[in-house]
Protein backbone atom coordinates (compact mmCIF):
# COMPACT_ATOMS: atom_id res chain seq x y z
CA UNK A 1 0.00 0.00 0.00
CA UNK A 2 1.76 3.04 -1.47
CA UNK A 3 1.60 5.47 2.30
CA UNK A 4 3.05 9.54 1.70
CA UNK A 5 4.00 11.32 4.74
CA UNK A 6 3.66 14.83 4.04
CA UNK A 7 6.41 16.01 6.82
CA UNK A 8 8.99 14.14 5.18
CA UNK A 9 8.18 14.15 1.58
CA UNK A 10 6.51 16.61 -1.02
CA UNK A 11 3.23 16.89 -2.05
CA UNK A 12 4.86 16.93 -5.94
CA UNK A 13 6.53 13.52 -4.99
CA UNK A 14 2.53 11.90 -3.54
CA UNK A 15 1.38 13.36 -7.18
CA UNK A 16 4.15 12.52 -9.44
CA UNK A 17 3.73 9.01 -8.14
CA UNK A 18 0.12 9.09 -8.17
CA UNK A 19 0.49 10.23 -11.85
CA UNK A 20 3.16 7.45 -12.91
CA UNK A 21 0.63 4.84 -10.95
CA UNK A 22 0.50 1.66 -13.44
CA UNK A 23 -2.83 0.94 -14.86
CA UNK A 24 -2.58 -2.70 -13.43
CA UNK A 25 -1.05 -2.17 -10.18
CA UNK A 26 -2.49 -4.09 -7.41
CA UNK A 27 -1.33 -0.94 -5.10
CA UNK A 28 -5.63 0.76 -5.02
CA UNK A 29 -5.02 1.78 -1.89
CA UNK A 30 -3.07 5.24 -1.03
CA UNK A 31 -2.78 6.58 2.40
CA UNK A 32 -2.06 10.66 3.11
CA UNK A 33 -0.93 11.43 6.22
CA UNK A 34 0.09 15.04 7.49
CA UNK A 35 -1.91 16.87 4.87
CA UNK A 36 -1.78 19.83 7.49
CA UNK A 37 -3.51 22.55 5.25
CA UNK A 38 -1.14 21.56 1.99
CA UNK A 39 -2.31 23.00 -1.41
CA UNK A 40 -2.93 20.48 -4.26
CA UNK A 41 -2.94 16.99 -2.74
CA UNK A 42 -3.48 14.23 -5.27
CA UNK A 43 -4.67 16.58 -8.01
CA UNK A 44 -4.39 15.18 -11.71
CA UNK A 45 -4.95 11.57 -10.14
CA UNK A 46 -6.37 9.43 -13.27
CA UNK A 47 -6.05 5.93 -11.64
CA UNK A 48 -8.96 3.33 -9.82
CA UNK A 49 -7.28 3.73 -7.08
CA UNK A 50 -8.79 4.92 -3.73
CA UNK A 51 -6.62 7.55 -1.60
CA UNK A 52 -7.30 8.04 1.97
CA UNK A 53 -6.00 11.69 3.44
CA UNK A 54 -5.68 11.89 6.77
CA UNK A 55 -6.28 15.41 8.05
CA UNK A 56 -7.49 18.82 6.72
CA UNK A 57 -6.48 20.20 2.97
CA UNK A 58 -5.88 23.46 1.30
CA UNK A 59 -6.29 24.45 -2.16
CA UNK A 60 -7.35 22.31 -5.25
CA UNK A 61 -7.25 18.92 -3.55
CA UNK A 62 -8.02 16.18 -5.50
CA UNK A 63 -8.32 18.54 -8.42
CA UNK A 64 -8.75 17.38 -12.00
CA UNK A 65 -9.89 14.03 -10.54
CA UNK A 66 -10.36 11.31 -12.79
CA UNK A 67 -11.59 7.40 -11.71
CA UNK A 68 -10.24 8.07 -8.21
CA UNK A 69 -11.65 7.64 -5.31
CA UNK A 70 -10.41 10.50 -2.78
CA UNK A 71 -11.45 10.47 0.71
CA UNK A 72 -10.30 13.92 2.23
CA UNK A 73 -10.76 13.23 6.42
CA UNK A 74 -11.01 17.15 7.82
CA UNK A 75 -11.84 19.66 5.92
CA UNK A 76 -10.93 21.05 2.37
CA UNK A 77 -9.68 24.62 1.50
CA UNK A 78 -10.64 26.69 -2.09
CA UNK A 79 -11.40 24.53 -5.00
CA UNK A 80 -11.82 20.71 -3.87
CA UNK A 81 -12.77 18.90 -6.43
CA UNK A 82 -12.29 21.68 -8.57
CA UNK A 83 -13.01 20.42 -12.92
CA UNK A 84 -13.29 17.19 -11.61
CA UNK A 85 -14.20 14.70 -14.17
CA UNK A 86 -15.22 11.16 -12.53
CA UNK A 87 -14.70 9.44 -9.54
CA UNK A 88 -15.81 10.15 -6.29
CA UNK A 89 -14.18 13.22 -3.73
CA UNK A 90 -15.55 12.62 -0.14
CA UNK A 91 -14.87 14.97 2.40
CA UNK A 92 -15.95 14.29 5.93
CA UNK A 93 -15.68 18.13 7.05
CA UNK A 94 -16.38 21.18 5.61
CA UNK A 95 -15.35 22.49 2.47
CA UNK A 96 -14.41 26.63 1.76
CA UNK A 97 -15.47 28.36 -1.48
CA UNK A 98 -15.78 27.11 -5.17
CA UNK A 99 -16.13 23.28 -4.46
CA UNK A 100 -17.01 21.42 -7.18
CA UNK A 101 -16.05 24.31 -9.47
CA UNK A 102 -16.29 23.73 -13.27
CA UNK A 103 -16.60 19.87 -12.66
CA UNK A 104 -17.61 17.80 -15.82
CA UNK A 105 -18.37 14.75 -14.21
CA UNK A 106 -18.11 12.49 -10.96
CA UNK A 107 -19.80 12.41 -7.14
CA UNK A 108 -18.02 15.20 -4.69
CA UNK A 109 -19.61 14.65 -1.45
CA UNK A 110 -19.66 16.77 1.60
CA UNK A 111 -20.77 16.18 4.86
CA UNK A 112 -20.18 19.33 6.78
CA UNK A 113 -20.96 22.77 5.05
CA UNK A 114 -19.77 24.04 2.24
CA UNK A 115 -18.85 28.24 2.09
CA UNK A 116 -19.58 30.43 -1.14
CA UNK A 117 -19.31 29.35 -4.88
CA UNK A 118 -20.56 26.14 -4.05
CA UNK A 119 -20.58 24.03 -7.89
CA UNK A 120 -19.84 27.18 -9.58
CA UNK A 121 -19.72 27.08 -13.55
CA UNK A 122 -20.32 23.51 -12.57
CA UNK A 123 -20.50 21.45 -16.11
CA UNK A 124 -21.69 18.00 -15.31
CA UNK A 125 -20.80 17.06 -11.86
CA UNK A 126 -23.15 16.30 -9.22
CA UNK A 127 -22.23 17.22 -5.19
CA UNK A 128 -24.52 16.79 -2.38
CA UNK A 129 -23.75 18.61 1.02
CA UNK A 130 -24.96 17.33 3.76
CA UNK A 131 -25.12 20.81 5.27
CA UNK A 132 -25.48 24.22 4.14
CA UNK A 133 -24.09 25.90 1.18
CA UNK A 134 -22.79 29.79 0.57
CA UNK A 135 -24.06 32.95 -1.38
CA UNK A 136 -24.10 32.56 -5.37
CA UNK A 137 -23.42 28.33 -5.55
CA UNK A 138 -23.66 26.88 -9.13
CA UNK A 139 -23.45 30.68 -10.59
CA UNK A 140 -23.32 29.88 -14.35
CA UNK A 141 -24.05 26.39 -13.83
CA UNK A 142 -24.16 24.56 -17.11
CA UNK A 143 -25.11 20.68 -16.18
CA UNK A 144 -25.43 18.39 -12.94
CA UNK A 145 -26.68 18.09 -9.99
CA UNK A 146 -26.39 19.97 -6.75
CA UNK A 147 -27.71 18.25 -3.70
CA UNK A 148 -28.41 20.22 -0.42
CA UNK A 149 -29.80 19.06 2.43
CA UNK A 150 -29.23 21.98 4.61
CA UNK A 151 -29.92 25.89 3.70
CA UNK A 152 -28.80 27.81 0.65
CA UNK A 153 -27.42 31.15 0.79
CA UNK A 154 -28.23 34.42 -1.01
CA UNK A 155 -28.22 34.51 -5.35
CA UNK A 156 -28.74 30.85 -5.52
CA UNK A 157 -28.45 29.08 -9.38
CA UNK A 158 -27.21 32.90 -10.18
CA UNK A 159 -27.78 32.89 -14.19
CA UNK A 160 -27.67 28.99 -14.28
CA UNK A 161 -27.89 27.20 -17.46
CA UNK A 162 -29.18 23.40 -17.14
CA UNK A 163 -27.98 22.35 -14.03
CA UNK A 164 -30.26 21.28 -11.67
CA UNK A 165 -30.73 22.27 -7.73
CA UNK A 166 -32.19 20.27 -5.00
CA UNK A 167 -32.44 21.94 -1.70
CA UNK A 168 -34.03 20.37 1.15
CA UNK A 169 -33.87 23.72 3.70
CA UNK A 170 -34.67 27.49 3.00
CA UNK A 171 -33.27 29.00 0.40
CA UNK A 172 -32.10 32.91 1.57
CA UNK A 173 -32.66 34.11 -2.20
CA UNK A 174 -32.55 32.93 -6.01
CA UNK A 175 -30.27 35.13 -8.41
CA UNK A 176 -30.92 36.07 -11.84
CA UNK A 177 -32.93 33.80 -13.80
CA UNK A 178 -32.95 31.21 -11.40
CA UNK A 179 -36.70 29.69 -10.53
CA UNK A 180 -38.31 26.59 -8.90
CA UNK A 181 -39.16 24.20 -11.18
CA UNK A 182 -41.61 21.36 -10.67
CA UNK A 183 -39.70 18.12 -10.26
CA UNK A 184 -40.23 15.38 -13.04
CA UNK A 185 -40.22 11.76 -12.23
CA UNK A 186 -37.06 11.44 -13.67
CA UNK A 187 -35.60 14.21 -11.39
CA UNK A 188 -36.98 12.41 -8.81
CA UNK A 189 -35.23 9.38 -9.93
CA UNK A 190 -32.07 11.34 -10.23
CA UNK A 191 -31.95 12.89 -6.90
CA UNK A 192 -32.97 9.23 -4.82
CA UNK A 193 -30.10 7.60 -6.90
CA UNK A 194 -27.66 10.86 -5.55
CA UNK A 195 -29.18 10.18 -2.11
CA UNK A 196 -28.09 6.50 -2.13
CA UNK A 197 -24.93 6.69 -3.27
CA UNK A 198 -24.43 9.70 -0.76
CA UNK A 199 -25.43 7.32 2.11
CA UNK A 200 -28.37 8.88 3.14
CA UNK A 201 -31.28 7.14 4.06
CA UNK A 202 -33.70 9.43 5.66
CA UNK A 203 -34.28 11.71 3.21
CA UNK A 204 -36.99 11.15 0.87
CA UNK A 205 -36.84 12.83 -2.98
CA UNK A 206 -40.69 14.82 -1.90
CA UNK A 207 -38.55 16.68 0.97
CA UNK A 208 -36.57 18.54 -1.55
CA UNK A 209 -37.77 21.73 -3.88
CA UNK A 210 -36.11 22.04 -7.47
CA UNK A 211 -34.68 25.10 -8.79
CA UNK A 212 -33.39 25.54 -12.68
CA UNK A 213 -33.01 28.15 -15.36
CA UNK A 214 -35.99 30.53 -16.70
CA UNK A 215 -33.72 30.21 -19.41
CA UNK A 216 -34.66 34.15 -20.17
CA UNK A 217 -30.75 35.56 -20.15
CA UNK A 218 -29.20 32.41 -22.63
CA UNK A 219 -29.15 35.35 -25.34
CA UNK A 220 -28.30 38.53 -24.58
CA UNK A 221 -31.97 40.62 -25.11
CA UNK A 222 -31.92 44.39 -24.86
CA UNK A 223 -35.08 44.13 -22.33
CA UNK A 224 -33.26 42.11 -20.16
CA UNK A 225 -30.30 44.15 -19.35
CA UNK A 226 -31.25 44.90 -15.55
CA UNK A 227 -31.25 41.25 -14.42
CA UNK A 228 -26.99 40.95 -16.36
CA UNK B 1 -2.63 38.49 -2.09
CA UNK B 2 -0.91 39.12 1.46
CA UNK B 3 -1.58 37.02 4.35
CA UNK B 4 -3.03 37.03 7.59
CA UNK B 5 -2.57 35.73 11.05
CA UNK B 6 -3.74 36.11 14.40
CA UNK B 7 -3.76 34.81 17.49
CA UNK B 8 -5.64 35.68 20.77
CA UNK B 9 -4.79 33.18 23.96
CA UNK B 10 -7.86 32.04 26.64
CA UNK B 11 -5.40 30.24 28.87
CA UNK B 12 -2.59 32.37 29.94
CA UNK B 13 -0.62 29.27 30.25
CA UNK B 14 0.16 29.99 26.51
CA UNK B 15 1.60 33.34 27.07
CA UNK B 16 4.90 32.87 27.07
CA UNK B 17 4.94 30.63 24.06
CA UNK B 18 2.47 33.95 21.96
CA UNK B 19 5.78 35.32 19.97
CA UNK B 20 6.67 31.57 19.17
CA UNK B 21 3.42 30.31 17.76
CA UNK B 22 2.83 33.98 16.00
CA UNK B 23 6.27 33.89 14.25
CA UNK B 24 5.64 30.08 12.87
CA UNK B 25 2.40 31.37 11.68
CA UNK B 26 3.24 34.33 9.97
CA UNK B 27 6.17 32.00 8.14
CA UNK B 28 3.91 29.65 6.69
CA UNK B 29 2.18 32.78 5.38
CA UNK B 30 5.26 34.03 3.23
CA UNK B 31 4.70 32.87 0.05
CA UNK B 32 1.02 34.87 0.50
CA UNK B 33 2.90 38.55 0.96
CA UNK B 34 6.76 38.33 0.56
CA UNK B 35 7.12 41.61 -0.07
CA UNK B 36 6.89 43.21 4.16
CA UNK B 37 5.54 41.57 6.87
CA UNK B 38 4.71 43.30 10.68
CA UNK B 39 2.96 42.23 14.01
CA UNK B 40 1.33 43.60 16.48
CA UNK B 41 2.22 42.29 20.40
CA UNK B 42 0.22 43.17 23.18
CA UNK B 43 1.94 42.40 26.22
CA UNK B 44 2.13 43.58 29.67
CA UNK B 45 1.72 47.15 30.38
CA UNK B 46 -0.49 49.27 32.96
CA UNK B 47 -2.53 51.54 32.54
CA UNK B 48 -0.62 54.26 34.12
CA UNK B 49 1.98 54.08 32.07
CA UNK B 50 2.41 54.22 27.30
CA UNK B 51 4.53 52.29 25.45
CA UNK B 52 5.81 54.26 22.43
CA UNK B 53 7.26 51.91 19.87
CA UNK B 54 9.24 54.12 17.75
CA UNK B 55 11.15 53.96 14.17
CA UNK B 56 14.86 55.24 15.29
CA UNK B 57 17.74 53.38 12.54
CA UNK B 58 20.81 54.67 14.94
CA UNK B 59 21.35 53.15 17.94
CA UNK B 60 23.96 54.96 18.85
CA UNK B 61 22.36 57.65 20.49
CA UNK B 62 19.69 55.48 22.69
CA UNK B 63 21.48 56.09 26.02
CA UNK B 64 21.07 59.89 25.11
CA UNK B 65 17.76 59.48 24.49
CA UNK B 66 16.52 57.91 27.36
CA UNK B 67 18.37 60.63 29.63
CA UNK B 68 16.95 63.34 27.66
CA UNK B 69 13.89 62.26 27.46
CA UNK B 70 13.98 61.72 31.42
CA UNK B 71 14.76 65.17 31.92
CA UNK B 72 12.62 66.31 29.65
CA UNK B 73 9.95 64.82 31.51
CA UNK B 74 10.90 64.53 34.79
CA UNK B 75 9.86 61.08 35.05
CA UNK B 76 11.54 57.46 34.24
CA UNK B 77 11.58 56.01 30.65
CA UNK B 78 12.55 52.13 29.65
CA UNK B 79 13.82 51.87 26.60
CA UNK B 80 14.02 48.37 24.89
CA UNK B 81 15.61 48.50 21.26
CA UNK B 82 14.61 45.63 18.64
CA UNK B 83 16.53 46.11 15.49
CA UNK B 84 15.45 49.31 14.24
CA UNK B 85 12.45 49.70 16.55
CA UNK B 86 12.59 51.31 19.64
CA UNK B 87 9.78 50.76 22.50
CA UNK B 88 9.55 53.49 24.76
CA UNK B 89 7.70 53.44 28.06
CA UNK B 90 6.83 56.65 29.89
CA UNK B 91 3.73 57.98 31.89
CA UNK B 92 0.47 57.89 30.00
CA UNK B 93 -0.54 61.53 30.09
CA UNK B 94 2.95 62.65 28.77
CA UNK B 95 2.49 61.23 24.87
CA UNK B 96 2.57 64.72 23.06
CA UNK B 97 5.07 66.12 25.11
CA UNK B 98 7.52 63.28 24.30
CA UNK B 99 6.97 63.11 20.79
CA UNK B 100 7.60 66.73 20.53
CA UNK B 101 10.80 66.56 21.90
CA UNK B 102 11.79 63.35 20.24
CA UNK B 103 10.92 64.99 16.86
CA UNK B 104 12.67 68.13 17.54
CA UNK B 105 16.08 66.15 18.54
CA UNK B 106 16.05 63.39 16.41
CA UNK B 107 15.61 63.68 12.80
CA UNK B 108 13.55 61.00 10.84
CA UNK B 109 12.33 59.39 14.22
CA UNK B 110 8.97 57.32 13.06
CA UNK B 111 6.52 56.58 15.48
CA UNK B 112 4.63 53.19 14.77
CA UNK B 113 2.07 52.61 17.25
CA UNK B 114 1.26 54.17 20.62
CA UNK B 115 -0.72 52.10 23.93
CA UNK B 116 -0.63 50.48 26.76
CA UNK B 117 -0.22 47.45 26.07
CA UNK B 118 0.47 47.13 22.29
CA UNK B 119 3.90 46.86 20.23
CA UNK B 120 4.34 47.07 16.69
CA UNK B 121 7.08 45.85 14.45
CA UNK B 122 6.91 45.99 10.72
CA UNK B 123 9.74 46.22 8.17
CA UNK B 124 9.74 45.34 4.58
CA UNK B 125 11.44 41.94 3.25
CA UNK B 126 10.84 38.24 3.92
CA UNK B 127 8.08 37.41 6.67
CA UNK B 128 10.84 34.93 8.05
CA UNK B 129 13.31 37.24 8.14
CA UNK B 130 10.97 40.51 10.01
CA UNK B 131 10.39 37.50 12.44
CA UNK B 132 13.77 36.95 13.39
CA UNK B 133 15.47 40.66 13.11
CA UNK B 134 13.01 41.85 15.79
CA UNK B 135 12.89 37.94 17.75
CA UNK B 136 9.43 38.07 17.70
CA UNK B 137 9.73 34.41 18.91
CA UNK B 138 10.30 35.77 22.03
CA UNK B 139 7.71 37.83 22.72
CA UNK B 140 5.08 36.74 24.76
CA UNK B 141 1.66 38.71 25.51
CA UNK B 142 -2.36 37.75 25.09
CA UNK B 143 -2.91 38.29 21.40
CA UNK B 144 -1.25 39.15 18.65
CA UNK B 145 -1.86 39.87 14.70
CA UNK B 146 0.68 39.49 12.11
CA UNK B 147 0.69 40.27 8.05
CA UNK B 148 2.49 39.59 5.22
CA UNK B 149 1.95 41.92 2.69
CA UNK B 150 1.87 41.24 -1.60
CA UNK B 151 1.53 45.09 -2.13
CA UNK B 152 -1.25 46.05 -4.45
CA UNK B 153 -2.66 49.57 -3.87
CA UNK B 154 0.39 51.53 -2.71
CA UNK B 155 4.64 51.10 -2.61
CA UNK B 156 6.74 48.48 -0.64
CA UNK B 157 7.76 50.48 2.06
CA UNK B 158 8.10 50.45 5.89
CA UNK B 159 4.99 52.90 6.07
CA UNK B 160 3.17 50.88 3.76
CA UNK B 161 3.71 47.59 5.94
CA UNK B 162 0.63 46.38 8.06
CA UNK B 163 -0.35 46.67 10.76
CA UNK B 164 -1.93 50.26 10.73
CA UNK B 165 -2.28 51.93 13.65
CA UNK B 166 -4.17 54.72 14.11
CA UNK B 167 -5.61 55.06 18.11
CA UNK B 168 -4.09 53.64 21.25
CA UNK B 169 -3.75 50.19 21.21
CA UNK B 170 -5.64 49.39 18.35
CA UNK B 171 -4.44 47.85 14.66
CA UNK B 172 -5.88 46.03 11.71
CA UNK B 173 -4.90 44.28 9.10
CA UNK B 174 -6.51 43.92 5.40
CA UNK B 175 -5.94 41.10 2.81
CA UNK B 176 -7.97 42.84 -0.03
CA UNK B 177 -8.49 46.75 -2.11
CA UNK B 178 -11.14 49.06 -0.76
CA UNK B 179 -11.90 51.50 -3.67
CA UNK B 180 -13.52 54.50 -1.60
CA UNK B 181 -10.68 54.80 0.43
CA UNK B 182 -10.18 58.37 -0.88
CA UNK B 183 -13.60 59.57 -0.32
CA UNK B 184 -13.40 57.96 3.28
CA UNK B 185 -9.92 59.51 4.09
CA UNK B 186 -11.24 62.89 3.34
CA UNK B 187 -14.25 62.74 5.48
CA UNK B 188 -12.54 61.34 8.31
CA UNK B 189 -9.61 64.35 7.85
CA UNK B 190 -12.29 66.69 8.33
CA UNK B 191 -13.35 64.88 11.36
CA UNK B 192 -10.00 65.31 12.77
CA UNK B 193 -8.17 62.12 12.53
CA UNK B 194 -4.65 61.82 10.64
CA UNK B 195 -3.22 59.65 8.04
CA UNK B 196 0.41 59.19 7.48
CA UNK B 197 0.12 57.08 3.87
CA UNK B 198 -1.80 56.91 1.17
CA UNK B 199 -3.05 53.33 1.77
CA UNK B 200 -5.91 51.87 1.90
CA UNK B 201 -5.95 49.12 4.74
CA UNK B 202 -5.10 52.66 7.42
CA UNK B 203 -8.25 54.37 5.97
CA UNK B 204 -9.95 51.27 7.48
CA UNK B 205 -8.36 51.66 10.76
CA UNK B 206 -9.15 54.96 10.36
CA UNK B 207 -12.60 54.75 10.39
CA UNK B 208 -12.30 51.90 13.08
CA UNK B 209 -10.73 54.62 15.40
CA UNK B 210 -13.40 57.33 14.51
CA UNK B 211 -16.32 55.08 15.17
CA UNK B 212 -14.83 53.67 18.69
CA UNK B 213 -14.20 57.29 19.64
CA UNK B 214 -17.76 58.20 19.15
CA UNK B 215 -18.73 55.09 21.94
CA UNK B 216 -19.21 52.36 19.24
CA UNK B 217 -17.75 49.14 20.74
CA UNK B 218 -15.04 47.07 18.40
CA UNK B 219 -18.40 45.34 17.26
CA UNK B 220 -20.23 48.35 16.57
CA UNK B 221 -17.53 49.82 14.84
CA UNK B 222 -16.69 46.81 12.33
CA UNK B 223 -20.42 46.53 11.71
CA UNK B 224 -20.70 49.88 10.57
CA UNK B 225 -17.82 49.33 8.34
CA UNK B 226 -19.79 46.66 6.27
CA UNK B 227 -22.11 49.40 4.91
CA UNK B 228 -19.49 52.34 4.76
CA UNK B 229 -16.07 51.05 3.18
CA UNK B 230 -16.53 49.40 -0.33
CA UNK B 231 -14.29 46.85 -1.84
CA UNK B 232 -12.87 43.51 -0.84
CA UNK B 233 -11.67 42.82 2.59
CA UNK B 234 -10.88 40.42 4.89
CA UNK B 235 -10.01 42.45 8.59
CA UNK B 236 -8.35 41.53 11.55
CA UNK B 237 -8.38 44.05 14.21
CA UNK B 238 -7.16 44.50 18.01
CA UNK B 239 -7.46 46.49 20.65
CA UNK B 240 -6.32 46.24 24.15
CA UNK B 241 -8.83 43.82 25.36
CA UNK B 242 -10.28 42.88 22.40
CA UNK B 243 -9.78 40.56 18.87
CA UNK B 244 -12.11 40.82 15.64
CA UNK B 245 -12.36 39.67 12.20
CA UNK B 246 -14.77 40.59 9.30
CA UNK B 247 -15.20 39.75 5.42
CA UNK B 248 -16.58 41.46 3.11
CA UNK B 249 -20.32 40.18 2.02
CA UNK B 250 -18.88 38.18 -1.01
CA UNK B 251 -16.00 37.01 1.19
CA UNK B 252 -13.42 37.38 -2.12
CA UNK B 253 -10.33 36.95 0.51
CA UNK B 254 -9.89 33.52 2.29
CA UNK B 255 -10.41 33.06 6.04
CA UNK B 256 -10.32 30.14 8.29
CA UNK B 257 -10.48 30.07 12.04
CA UNK B 258 -9.93 27.60 14.77
CA UNK B 259 -11.09 27.80 18.05
CA UNK B 260 -10.97 25.79 21.54
CA UNK B 261 -10.47 26.11 25.37
CA UNK B 262 -6.95 27.41 24.89
CA UNK B 263 -7.14 30.58 22.09
CA UNK B 264 -9.03 31.47 18.70
CA UNK B 265 -6.46 31.79 15.81
CA UNK B 266 -7.06 33.08 12.57
CA UNK B 267 -5.11 32.32 9.21
CA UNK B 268 -5.42 33.24 5.61
CA UNK B 269 -5.35 29.44 5.27
CA UNK B 270 -5.52 26.49 7.24
CA UNK B 271 -1.41 25.54 7.04
CA UNK B 272 -0.86 28.86 9.50
CA UNK B 273 -3.26 27.08 12.22
CA UNK B 274 -1.49 23.59 11.26
CA UNK B 275 1.61 24.57 13.45
CA UNK B 276 -0.56 25.02 16.25
CA UNK B 277 -0.95 23.27 19.61
CA UNK B 278 -3.85 20.82 19.73
CA UNK B 279 -5.22 22.16 16.46
CA UNK B 280 -6.58 18.13 15.84
CA UNK B 281 -9.13 19.09 18.74
CA UNK B 282 -10.19 22.86 17.76
CA UNK B 283 -13.06 23.21 16.27
CA UNK B 284 -12.09 24.71 12.88
CA UNK B 285 -14.37 26.86 10.97
CA UNK B 286 -14.62 29.57 7.93
CA UNK B 287 -16.04 32.83 8.96
CA UNK B 288 -19.12 33.97 7.32
CA UNK B 289 -19.17 36.81 5.00
CA UNK B 290 -20.37 40.46 6.72
CA UNK B 291 -20.21 38.64 10.22
CA UNK B 292 -18.43 40.29 13.25
CA UNK B 293 -16.53 37.62 15.15
CA UNK B 294 -15.26 39.60 17.98
CA UNK B 295 -13.70 38.21 21.57
CA UNK B 296 -12.94 40.28 24.72
CA UNK B 297 -10.34 39.31 27.07
CA UNK B 298 -12.28 39.02 30.78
Amino acid sequence: MPSFDLEQQTVRELNQALHGAAPDSNDTLWEVANSDGKHAIAAGADAAVEIDIRGHVGYYCAGMNKRASVRIHGNAGTGVAENMMSGVVHVMGDVSQSAGATGHGGLLIVEGDAAARCGISMKGIDIVVKGSIGAMSAFMGQAGNLVVLGDAGDALGDSIYEAKIFVRGRVKSLGADCIEKPMAEDDRARLAELLSRAGIEDARPDGFRMYGSARRLYHFHVDNIASY
Amino acid sequence: MCGIVGLFLKNEKLEPDLGRHLSRMLASMSARGPDSAGIAIYGAGSVERIKLTLRITDASSDGDLATGLEAELGAPVDLVRRSNHVVLGIPGDRQSEALAWLHQHYAGVHLVSAGSRMEIYKEVGRPEQVAGQFKLSEMRGTHGIGHTRMATESAVTTDGAHPFSTGADQCLVHNGSLSNHNAVRRNLKREGLVFETENDSEVAAGYLTWRMRGGDSLREALTSSIDALDGFFTFVVGTRDGFAVLRDPIACKPAVMAESDDYVAFGSEFRALAVLPGIEDARVFEPEPATVYAWERR
